[in-house]
């Protein structure tokens, strides 16, 4: 499963490292870092993530 | 059947549909377009030349496809219901029988109390109500925002950005006060005046003035007259709740829950979002409504696993009241918070100094010993993350004391 932040959006707001810890996270400086190959299994956590981000910055890409 | 159909509503089903309901959903919203995120209507849409149509694909919500063949009617209203029998009627004269009922109807912009013509006189709740305001934010005009609150801060901010002349009405002393304390709001006024924007405060407002039609301005209650070309009303939210009255609940400011977001005096029937009020099992205290953004997805979830297990007969699984939170942005600045900022006793600087907010700060907010809160300014979000993790862990420590165990009533031996 393809994970993709759109970084013209996304506004660090860190809400997606609170649900997908796995997945994303937000470093030392405050910048989002996230993993954009990500196991099928934490697609919950994911759909999460892109539930709480409140620019709607995060797109699953399932490539069939 | 979930009535209101923005992030309240879309949430549930999505939850409904994650704790493993099949079933048909119908989702009735009187909204004409699919419902828009809130928060950037009073931000960024102000100050953007994008028109609606370029507007609408960026903020309407996106749909999970677990709830594709949720069934939508959208410029519905519901009119009336019969809880005990299930029924609701719609406006369109159509009724309809459901198991189960999610009530999301959220709020309306409160108005002020006047028989002023409405020329004139603007409010934001929607994206279409941000786009006709910002049609009217030209360079130079006097803009009056009444009401200091989170929204009309955020206009107001939007407005002197866009070059008008603002001055911002507010019976409390300063910007925010009953969201952030009196601490915090005196920081923030500097900031606001320093931007371009001019308080009158602890003033209310008085007879509206009209001519040809429209509101041109008004009198303050210490006799002193603002004329403005713009009038904007912020002074608050009230919950939707006509569509309820008969059917013998508690309908005071919202509807009111248990600590599971099921409606109080009905069966099978939840609230989510801006018009649930329900308690906070660890501060205690009176049931209240938490409008923030957040929430609408918090008590979603909640919401959803008691409808799910009420639906089935069994016993739903123990709630944890959700943590508030919430932001904002103006003057450059940004507002995060987490926990209940209008519990504390006492507030304390934990990091920066708020003589300097553009350096960063983080308020505490006590109340006795417990952190019942942190706002930070212009910090990042790592550090966001970690004050929310401490009010997180205080509201768990405070969670586990007896004294903080107001919950009694929950009934499971019966089930
Ligand atoms: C301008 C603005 C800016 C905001 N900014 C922020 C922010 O920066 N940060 C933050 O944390 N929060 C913010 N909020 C708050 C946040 O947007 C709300 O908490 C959230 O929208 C609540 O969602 P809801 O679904 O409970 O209610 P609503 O969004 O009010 O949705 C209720 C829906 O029900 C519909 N409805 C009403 N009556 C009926 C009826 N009888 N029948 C059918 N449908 C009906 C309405 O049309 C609406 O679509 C902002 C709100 C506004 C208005
Ligand atoms: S929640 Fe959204 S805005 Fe915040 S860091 Fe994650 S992607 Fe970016």
């Amino acid at each position: 499963m393809k994970v993709y932040v759109d970084r013209n959006l996304c506004d660090n707001h860190g809400q997606c490292a609170i649900s997908a810890p796995a997945v994303f996270r937000i470093n030392s400086e405050g910048i989002l870092e996230y993993e954009d190959d990500v196991d099928g299994s934490l697609r919950n956590d994911v759909e999460d993530a892109i539930d709480v981000c409140p620019v709607q910055a995060i797109f699953i890409r399932d490539d069939e | 059947m979930v009535a209101g159909g923005s992030l309240g509503g879309l949430r549930t089903v999505e939850q409904l549909r994650a704790h493993g309901y099949t079933g048909s959903m119908r989702i009735v919203g009187d909204e004409r377009h699919l419902p828009c995120n809130r928060p950037p209507s009073s931000k960024g849409v102000l100050s953007s030349t994008a028109s609606l149509s370029e507007t609408l694909p960026e903020s309407t919500f996106r749909q999970r496809t677990s709830t594709a063949d949720a069934q939508r009617s959208l410029g519905t209203k519901t009119f009336c219901s019969n809880l005990a029998d299930r029924v609701v009627e719609l406006d369109k004269g159509e009724t309809v029988a459901h198991h189960g009922l999610v009530v999301a109807t959220g709020l309306f912009a409160r108005r002020l109390d006047t028989c002023t013509p409405a020329a004139g006189r603007f409010v934001i709740r929607t994206i279409d109500d941000s786009l006709v305001l910002r049609a009217r934010l030209r360079p130079g005009i006097r803009a009056v925002i009444v009401g200091a609150g989170f929204i009309g801060c955020e206009i107001a901010a939007a407005a002197t950005a866009l070059g008008c002349q603002v001055t911002i009405v507010e019976g409390s002393s300063g910007p925010m006060e009953n969201s952030i304390g009196r601490k915090l709001s005196d920081t923030m006024k500097p900031l606001m005046e320093d931007y371009g924007g001019e308080f009158r405060t602890g003033r209310v407002v008085g007879l509206l003035t009209a001519l040809d039609q429209r509101c041109v301005g008004f009198t303050l209650d210490d006799g002193s007259q603002l004329a403005a070309d713009v009038v904007v009303e912020s002074i608050g939210s009230l919950p939707n709740v006509e569509w309820l009255d008969g059917n013998n609940l508690d309908l005071t400011d919202g509807g009111l829950c248990d600590d599971s977001m099921r409606v109080r005096g009905a069966t099978r029937a939840v609230a989510v979002g801006d018009i649930a009020r329900f308690p906070d099992q660890v501060l205690g205290g009176d049931a209240r409504r938490v409008e923030h953004w957040a929430t609408a997805g918090d008590t979603a979830k909640i919401a959803a696993a008691t409808l799910v297990a009420d639906l089935a007969g069994q016993a739903s699984p123990a709630a944890v009241t959700p943590t508030p939170s919430f932001w904002t942005e103006l003057c450059e600045v940004r507002l995060v918070g987490v926990g209940s900022p209008g519990a504390a006793t006492s507030v304390r600087e934990l990091e920066g100094d708020l003589g300097h907010p553009a350096r960063g700060v983080a308020l505490g907010y006590f109340r006795e010993e417990l952190l019942a809160a942190v706002v930070t300014v212009t910090l990042p979000s790592n550090r966001q993350l970690h004050y929310r993790g401490l009010v997180a862990t205080a509201r768990e420590l405070a969670s586990n004391l007896p004294a903080f165990q107001p919950n009694p009533t929950r009934k499971r031996e019966d089930q």
